[in-house]
């Protein structure tokens, strides 16, 4: 086996050392009848090249080489070539989590400096270091304010990405947190009238996402006045940090629980990705995850440690703020060299360019189709409702090798047949006409609608 | 100093002592009249490594100045936006003290700092539990396929039938692995992996009437396992561990009653002590209705020689990023499969993956009796491309005998050090043995002492302090990834610091010596914390 550094020679010479006579004497603490006597049926051992093929073959069969205005949580962003040249040096790859600070400064002041990127980009104090992804960082933000609160209810707006309502609703089930949820309006914005009558004195926090799962950026301050006139905490969601380029960000918020995957993070069929939990200074101590911090060494040299592991579930146990140990250390590297890339005036224009693509994207599917949500501002996504059943329209797509937008029936049936569009810097014009031609195609029996859509603009 | 780089007369020795004389006339650290880099090559020559240049590197931000950049858009090619208009009060004007720096910079900065960690690719990492062992490139190839690098996590299933494939064949993988009969690979971590167990162990007591309140975890468990079950919602009762640091099998009986919904237990446990009662364990479980929870942290030891399904595990989670050779990344990501026996099936997050009446795979939501989800979408799919391919590399042979080396390893080290080190337990060991630093706290020096002046010498240290149920733990675990060469040098390193706490424990307790920076102020950097860098007021 290739990745042995044993000789037979080697392995007798160690038994002799060791004093037994096989490998078998080695394996006696485990009693005889749970010893697998039989080789395991999985594939034989391969070649390197034949793994490369079989993984080769298997993205064949996965859409490679489409074009695609999928969104909804997992964006398809440029990622700059420098970022994986980076990450695959095995000083980053094949280390360890930083508990041995002077062996591992590199990936602390990494961390320290992705910390202090994502506090001000969010607007907030500090950041954590990462969680799993935005859907278990959203549900541990819940449970931080209930921790902060002393309070068991979360209020929750129904366009907060359906996958990570499903995780904070699995995550306080036995916590005893109730939820509620909140609809939105015909803007797309959460209703604030429902949201001030759910919230009460017993509400721990109030759970936005903005721009929300339609793409409609929310009305934070509005938000955060309810939530905080009922000493209820705002937790913020980010699905789509390359909005933080050109969005306001939600500096009312107490606590930020955000997705990066859009800085610098390949789709992936969906992992790993990277959350990311960013709050007030005042909060700190209940914020769960790692934390690097600045102090300095015996000779007064600036050095970087964890700290405030007292939190932490290798200190605390069962009292610890969460259980999580693991995070996602090597993409947020990525994330943090993607943040350094672009920096403070690349972000800034890589987000108009999104802006740009998606206001043009609307503005040409509103000629054929009814694209909703259209008072409020948007970023990158928007919402086109067809008389045609989009899955229907996204078939015929496929013919052309574009993937449409994501029907929105699963999730939200009163929506019937409307579709989540996405528009990045990697949309081209080109595959927007194509797009929009196609389902102007199908919606050609339809009254042509008002030419320009109501774009406005507050 | 390329006069003495060049001079090829000189000894290794007697170049290190000219180089180190030079170095020392920097600080002047003296102790006993000798200074302090003298004594470190006369007492002992350290064969793995060298002090080398290592090149200084300020924060990203102290480097950052308007007008330098390392990005470039493309022209746009729709109509521009009055972002002003469309955003209105939304629009964000300022991006603060993000940083502004070139292309360059960004390379030596990242490559600067990675030069200060130390890593798998340098050397053993023999951190106990943690299973560091080699990460082969061709997962971090596969991975990066175009097609499944790209893949979007909601394209249409008939449009991802290779991920699905990909899915489905490492699950049908870790099934025979693990002898259990289904499984999710949603959970992202081992934590989350246990999180996910414990939801369906609730859930499957929750199905047949009563939930039940407690979960049962043996004092040498991983601190996760506790934070686990309290955010389940039990509670947490403590089970002593015998004099052999095993299950104690009469308390265990004792202590089970309806009212425990699972036990805990790490197998081969934390001390790397195979739980010879395992079946027995899970006997008096089952007897009265509860579940076995195994943690796969230590996994590394059983694949290919024996399965958690065949002595009784009912749900257990697996770390890709320890056994299946994932990296660690320097702390994550890592991905926690969880395995299960038909008894919990129906109890899976969703979506679970199905093969359809068509021929083909695809994902099924209707599951009535599900937790739920865990996570976002399916899981850390990266990291399952890369454990797959670690599967196919090995095959079954190849697993066998990464599992046989992985505890030949160990078993070598011990021997190396018994009697140097204080075995506390002298149960046999699996795939990690733990000393302790009874003897050298005699003088003083505690295991993270000895940890520190590990790095002196070139390697890693091994997990100190865990697992609690030994005094100043020193938790070994060489993984198969490791030469006899390297463990050899390991032992000798280990004797040699050995012998120096005999001589000058003070020394020992001043190390580490030759890092970039020595021993950091813990208590200042939590008491007073520094958590962001800010621009000079």
């Amino acid at each position: 086996m290739r990745y042995l550094p044993k000789s037979p020679t080697d392995r007798e010479a160690m038994l002799k050392a060791i004093g037994v006579k096989s490998i078998d004497d080695l394996f006696s603490p485990i009693p005889e009848k749970y010893r697998l006597d039989r080789d395991l049926a999985v594939p034989r051992q391969m070649a390197e090249s034949e793994i490369v093929d079989w993984f080769k073959q298997r993205a064949k069969e996965n859409g490679d080489g489409l074009t695609s205005f999928l969104g909804a949580g997992a964006y398809s962003h440029y990622r700059p070539v420098v970022i994986d040249a980076l990450v695959q040096r095995g000083e980053f790859l094949t280390s360890y989590t930083p508990y041995q600070a002077e062996y591992a400064q590199g990936t602390l002041q990494a961390i320290f400096e992705f910390q202090t990127m994502v506090a001000e980009l969010t607007g907030m104090d500090l950041a954590n270091a990462s969680m799993y992804d935005g859907s278990t960082g959203a549900a541990e933000a819940v449970m931080m304010a209930v921790r902060i609160t002393g309070k068991h209810h979360a209020v929750i707006a129904r366009t907060l990405h359906p996958e990570y309502r499903e995780v904070i609703e699995t995550y306080a089930t036995h916590q005893g947190i109730p939820l509620t949820t909140i609809a939105y309006r015909d803007s797309g914005r959460i209703d604030l009238g429902a949201l001030e009558a759910a919230v009460g004195e017993y509400t721990a926090c109030v759970l936005i996402q903005s721009p929300n799962f339609f793409g409609t950026i929310e009305d934070v301050e509005a938000v955060a006045e309810i939530a905080h006139k009922r000493g209820a905490l705002l937790i913020v969601s980010i699905a789509e940090a390359v909005s933080l380029g050109i969005v306001e960000p939600p500096r009312a918020a107490d606590i930020v629980a955000m997705e990066a995957q859009s800085f610098g993070v390949p789709l992936g069929f969906g992992g790993p990705y990277c959350g990311v939990m960013a709050t007030k200074e005042k909060f700190v101590r209940q914020m769960p995850g790692r934390l690097a911090g600045q102090t300095t060494d015996k000779n007064g040299k600036r050095g970087f440690v964890l700290t405030l592991a007292t939190r932490e579930q290798h200190i605390r146990r069962e009292k610890a703020t969460s259980n999580i140990c693991t995070n996602q250390a090597l993409v947020a590297l990525m994330v943090n060299i993607f943040m350094t890339i672009y920096g403070k005036v690349g972000l800034r224009e890589l987000a108009k360019q999104n802006l740009a693509k998606t206001a043009y994207a609307a503005a040409q599917f509103g000629r054929h189709a009814n694209v909703l949500f259209s008072v409020a501002p948007r970023f990158n996504e928007f919402v086109v409702e067809t008389t045609e059943e989009p899955h229907a329209i996204n078939s015929r797509l496929l013919g052309h090798k574009i993937v449409g937008g994501l029907p929105l029936k699963k999730f939200y049936p009163e929506l019937g047949n409307a579709a989540l569009w996405c528009c990045t810097e990697l949309t081209t014009r080109s595959m927007i006409d194509t797009a929009v031609g196609l389902v102007a195609d199908s919606e050609r029996s339809v009254d042509v609608k008002e030419a320009e859509p109501a774009e406005a603009l507050r | 100093m390329p006069q003495l780089l060049g001079d090829r007369r000189l000894s290794d020795l007697q170049w290190h002592r000219r180089m180190d004389g030079a170095a020392a006339g920097n600080h002047r650290s003296r102790t006993n009249g000798k200074t302090l880099t003298d004594k470190y090559f006369m007492k002992h020559m350290t064969r793995k490594a060298t002090r080398h240049i290592s090149q200084n590197e300020g924060l990203i931000f102290e480097k950052s100045s308007p007008g330098k950049a390392a990005w470039k858009l493309p022209p746009l090619d729709v109509p521009e936006v009055d972002t002003s208009k469309l955003l209105g009060k939304q629009e964000r004007k300022d991006l603060g003290t993000m940083p502004e720096v070139s292309e360059i910079e960004i390379i030596r900065h990242f490559t600067r700092l990675s030069t200060w960690n130390y890593a798998i690719d340098l050397g053993m990492f023999p951190l106990g539990s943690c299973t560091m062992k080699y990460n082969p490139r061709v997962n971090e190839f596969v991975s990066r396929v175009e097609g499944l690098a790209n893949g979007h996590p909601y394209q249409p299933e008939k449009i991802s039938q290779g991920a699905l494939h990909i899915l489905k064949t490492l699950s049908d993988c870790l099934i025979e692995i693990t002898g259990m009969d289904a499984i999710t690979l949603q959970p992202a971590a081992g934590a989350h992996g246990e999180l996910t167990g414990l939801l369906m162990v609730r859930a499957y007591h929750h199905s047949k009437g009563h939930p039940r309140k407690k979960i049962l975890i043996p004092d040498s468990a991983h601190g996760t396992n506790p934070a686990t079950a309290a955010m389940v919602g039990y509670a947490v009762e403590n089970l002593k561990s015998n004099e052999s640091g095993m299950v104690d099998v009469a308390a265990l009986a004792a202590q089970m009653n309806e009212d425990v919904a699972a036990l805990m237990v790490t197998n081969p446990n934390t001390l790397g002590v195979f739980e010879h009662d395992i079946h027995e364990i899970a006997e008096i479980m089952h007897a009265k209705g509860g579940l076995l929870y195994m943690d796969g942290a230590n996994m590394n030891a059983l694949v290919g020689k024996a399965r958690p399904g065949d002595f009784g595990v009912d749900v257990m989670h697996l770390n890709l990023h320890k056994t299946f050779s994932t990296p660690h990344g320097g702390g994550g990501p890592g991905s926690g499969p969880v395995a299960v026996k038909r008894i919990l099936e129906p109890f899976l997050p969703k979506p679970v993956v199905v093969s359809k009446a068509d021929g083909t795979l695809g994902f099924d939501y209707n599951r009535p009796q599900s937790v739920g989800r865990v996570r976002a979408f399916y899981g850390n799919f990266g990291m399952f491309v890369r454990a797959l391919a670690y599967i196919f590399a090995n095959g079954p042979d190849g697993l066998r005998q990464t599992t046989e080396d992985a505890v030949l390893n160990a078993n070598y080290i011990r021997k190396g050090l018994e009697g140097t080190y204080d075995l506390p337990y002298s149960t046999r060991s699996m795939h990690e043995v733990v000393f302790s630093d009874k003897v050298q706290a005699k003088k003083g020096v505690r295991t993270m002492d000895i940890a520190k002046r590990l790095i002196d010498y070139g390697f890693h240290p091994y997990t100190t302090a865990f697992p609690l149920i030994v005094s100043g733990a020193m938790m070994i675990e060489p993984t198969e990834s490791e030469p006899k060469e390297e463990l050899d040098l390991f032992i000798e390193a280990m004797k040699s610091i050995a012998a120096e706490v005999e001589e000058d424990p003070q020394f020992v307790l001043d190390s580490p010596h030759n890092t970039r920076i020595s021993r950091l102020d813990e208590v200042a950097a939590a008491r007073k914390p520094v958590l962001r860098w800010k621009p000079e007021a």
